[in-house]
């Protein structure tokens, strides 16, 4: 890319020709100066903004640069020509110096090439020049900034420079130049402005303003106040989606559970290995997909959905036919039984696949994010994630009031004998029902499988937390589900901001177990009257 | 004297088998028959069975508050492990200056920078202090949880689950270094109780003997208890809590102080297993732990003491034999005795032999 910049650069210098003469005491002491005199000559040539600047910074870092009789050159093989004006130099004296680069002189090159950069008809490498340039603060880059601030038309690249040159006009001497500066940072909402504005606004050891103009101190002062403002709701804003997207991912978690464990009263202990085997599904299909349609990769998930959604179903309704049906209305027993479960499941997961994770790639389009002001990212597959908790939350809602299957789930829910005796075969209800708690499971797993690590275990981190999801919504009903689930993922996100992640978890723990002191039934009870 | 009436001659002459072989017969093995005899005892098959002999009396434990109570609990490894590390403090604090770094804190301190112990290691270095905190620290904990779950009766499986999701906010708590527990690697290192030495065969067989007094007299103490009145209201309240109530009675101080003195029962038997062990981590917290310790009660069969000692023998046998001879198989065989049992021992083997004896 810099050999092509450099091909740029010389048809510039051809475009102007009257321009291209360099200031030759410049020039002379970036040859001969000492290592103080070399930098400032870097910056002044520069801000000077000639086209050729590159060229021969370039050169001096490549060792291309050589001094012979007090002129300077750059000698390219056998070719050589002027440094200062660029002409060609037909006979090479005898007596050359070649000059020598050192460290720090190669980084200031490195830095005045990116600035350079700013010229660049490649958005990209202006965009990252203008981000590398916001992160210093050579005052003497100035002109050059404002310069390329009056080229620029990209929505993008104009505003960072604007904040740039503000933040370098910040620093000089006249007073409206400065005043102007702080209101334009006053209208970021990048972090950045605020740390240049706090200085000015800041008092010294002894109670003294460090900014003596009071002019000045009072507009940097209301701009620092306008800046923190945005910031702090960007902060809070991302805490809220931060917030969604973990209740998203435990009321995938849970809503599987609402189902066996709410609707049906079985306590399965192997909801989480469900979650694990949708899970390993997606990454079954991920593979299969490099290999044979490794054009299509990128729409694996499609294919994985009812994939998971299938195995977790299928692995689902064995286990209910085998060993869960023999134990209704012994939930300790269940409890005990489908902890077994768990346990081959997990083994059984580990003899096929190992007990290593396993990688599984996010599609393309779910790789990255969008970002809502400077710093603040929204990863993408979040989002997908988010917005499919909330297709599979609609599915299921349909599924039970809309759908001859929903009728009679609730019917035997309700009660099981009456509705045997107008004729449902609650015994396969019960299995369909189950599978139904599966599949969903198996659907949380596909999702997991896209923000983190899949691995034998990974069912075992999410089984207390959907719990407690259910446990706090309470036993029967999908609303409190979606609302615990909301709920302790705000909550938890809120919490981890102020005390770190671990004490948020316990806090939460301790929450619940108060919570259901004052309401055992969770947040929304059945009403009716039971006696055991 | 009522204690002769707790078993019959038969249970009294296999209760003084067993101590025979506890307190001779192994001692004897382990210490008298020399090394190459078929006979002798290894120092680890006595720690193993000292081990497994504090499993026994956190099975009875369970076995109270499940047997004959009705409380599922999953959090019992949490009172285990308070019991635990109550002895780890003390066992820390004798290491004196032997450790690593010479210094009179514990390793882990010294590694953490901190210059003086935390509150809650005041008088760890007095035996007498420890032996309050093995009864005191997790007997506190059940009854504030106990008085709060069952004031709001909350009952079966929403107990259960609470109690596991309160081992587990307790293994995250103690997995970090600022609590001041060693983090993720505990207390481990001992090097002296009371000033002996710790790691000798002869501390170790003193220990093992001690371990089984203690499993003794927890069968001895449960028998009491549930043939006492006080067990025929528990067991009662098991299986028709509110017609218990209606009677008249506060079904509240009965499972309470089942509760309690089931925790105390697991931190004793914690602060037997960590001197001959020789580690206490945050592991020992974790959910599948305290499941499990319901499951030797389930294959030894609930409401019989006895059984769960039994069971807990047992899958503790097969776990040692299954984890050093095919570990992979291990969870596959664990996985299936919870399933098996639930399915076809609903009484575990106590009811397998008491039907084989009531056969016509």
């Amino acid at each position: 890319m810099r050999a092509g910049w450099l091909a740029y650069c010389l048809a510039f210098a051809l475009a102007w020709p009257a321009q291209a003469a360099l200031d030759a005491a410049m020039v002379s002491k970036l040859a001969t100066g000492d290592g103080d005199e070399k930098v400032a000559a870097i910056t002044a040539l520069v801000a000077s903004g000639e086209p050729r600047v590159a060229a021969v910074l370039q050169a001096l870092a490549d060792g291309q640069m050589q001094v012979a009789s007090g002129r300077v050159l750059l000698v390219k093989g056998e070719a050589a020509e002027d440094a200062v004006t660029g002409e060609k130099v037909s006979a090479l004296p005898e007596r050359r110096e070649e000059v020598v680069a050192n460290n720090r002189l190669r980084r200031e090159i490195e830095a005045a090439l990116s600035a350079l950069m700013l010229f660049s008809p490649d958005r990209d490498s202006r965009l990252a020049a203008a981000k590398d340039l916001a992160g210093r603060s050579n005052d003497a880059m100035l002109p050059l900034v404002k310069r390329a601030q009056a080229a620029e038309t990209d929505p993008v690249i104009r505003p960072i420079l604007d904040m740039t040159a503000a933040g370098m006009a910040l620093r000089g001497a006249d007073k409206a130049t400065r005043i102007a500066a702080i209101r334009m940072l006053g209208t970021s909402s990048d972090p950045a402005s605020r740390m240049l504005l706090s200085p000015l606004a800041a008092r010294n050891r002894d109670g003294s303003w460090t900014e003596r103009d009071d002019e000045v101190r009072i507009a940097a002062q209301a701009s620092l106040a306008a800046v923190e403002e945005r910031l702090a709701w960007g902060s809070r804003a991302s805490l809220l989606f931060s917030g969604v997207s973990l209740g998203s991912i435990l009321l995938l978690a849970a809503l599987g559970l609402a189902i066996t464990y709410g609707l049906m009263g079985v306590i399965n202990m192997a909801h989480g290995e469900l979650i694990m085997i949708g899970a390993y599904a997606t990454f079954v299909v991920q593979n299969l997909f490099r290999a044979h349609f490794p054009a299509a990769f990128d729409w694996y998930l499609l294919a994985a959905v009812p994939c998971a959604f299938a195995v977790s179903a299928l692995v689902g309704m064995a286990l209910e036919r085998t060993v869960i049906r023999w134990l209704y209305g012994r939930p300790l027993e269940t409890l005990l039984a489908t902890w077994g479960l768990s346990l081959v499941l997990i083994q059984g997961v580990r003899t096929i696949f190992g007990a290593q994770n396993v990688q599984v790639e996010n599609p393309a389009f779910m790789s990255g994010g969008a970002e809502l002001i400077a710093g603040i990212v929204l990863p993408y597959n979040r989002i997908v994630i988010i917005g499919f908790a909330v297709a599979v939350l609609a599915g299921m809602g349909v599924l039970l009031a809309r759908t001859r299957l929903g009728l009679f789930v609730r019917a035997v829910t309700q009660n099981r004998a009456m509705a045997a005796c107008v004729g449902v075969r609650t015994a396969r209800i019960d299995t369909w029902a189950f599978g139904l708690g599966s599949g969903i499971a198996g659907l949380a797993g596909c999702a997991l499988s896209q923000i983190g690590n899949v691995g034998p275990e990974l069912g075992q981190s999410y089984i207390v937390d959907s719990f407690m999801v259910v446990v706090l919504g309470g036993v029967g009903q999908l609303a409190g589900t979606v609302f615990a689930a909301l709920g302790l993922g705000l909550l938890n996100k809120l919490l981890e901001s102020w005390a770190g992640a671990v004490l948020a978890k316990i806090a939460i723990l301790v929450f619940i177990i108060l919570f259901i002191q004052k309401r055992p039934q969770g947040l929304f009870a059945l009403k009716g009257r039971v006696v055991d | 004297m009522k204690l002769a009436r707790l078993y019959g001659p038969k249970g009294w002459t296999a209760l003084a088998i067993a101590a025979a072989v506890v307190f001779v017969a192994l001692p004897v093995a382990n210490r008298i028959v020399p090394e190459g005899s078929a006979f002798h005892v290894s120092a680890f098959g006595v720690t193993l069975a000292g081990k497994i002999m504090c499993y026994m009396i956190v099975a009875v434990a369970m076995d109270l508050v499940w047997g004959y109570a009705g409380i599922l609990s999953l959090g019992h490894g949490l009172f285990f492990a308070l019991g635990g590390y109550g002895m780890g403090m003390y066992l820390m604090r004798q290491i004196g200056r032997d450790g690593v770094y010479k210094s009179d804190l514990p390793d882990f301190m010294v590694f953490l920078d901190w210059k003086s112990l935390p509150w809650h290691w005041t008088n760890t270095d007095s035996f007498l202090w420890m032996l309050f905190l093995v009864v005191a620290a997790p007997g506190l904990l059940a009854f504030v949880f106990g008085f709060f779950a069952f004031r709001s009766r909350i009952k079966g499986v929403y107990f259960s689950i609470i109690t596991q999701a309160l081992t587990y906010a307790a293994m995250l708590l103690f997995f970090r270094n600022e609590t001041g527990f060693g983090g993720n690697n505990g207390f481990t290192d001992f090097k002296r109780i009371l000033d002996i030495p710790i790691t000798t065969p002869q501390a170790r067989i003193v220990l093992f003997m001690i371990t089984g007094a203690v499993l003794i007299a927890t069968l001895l103490l449960g028998r009491a208890l549930v043939t006492s009145r006080f067990g025929r209201v528990l067991t009662a309240i098991r299986d028709a809590e509110a017609r218990v109530m209606f009677c008249g009675y506060d079904t509240l101080w009965y499972k309470l102080f089942v509760w309690t003195l089931s925790a105390v029962l697991c931190g004793i038997a914690g602060a037997l297993y960590v001197p001959q062990v020789g580690i206490i981590n945050p592991g020992e917290m974790s959910p599948a732990n305290s499941i499990e310790i319901a499951i030797w009660v389930a294959v030894g069969g609930r409401g019989t003491l006895v059984g769960p000692i039994v069971g807990a023998g047992l899958v503790n046998g097969a776990k040692s034999l299954f984890t050093v001879a095919f570990p992979e198989f291990w969870l596959y065989f664990l996985g299936l005795i919870f399933i098996l049992v639930t399915l076809f021992l609903p009484q575990g083997v106590a009811g397998l032999v008491s039907r084989w004896k009531s056969r016509p």
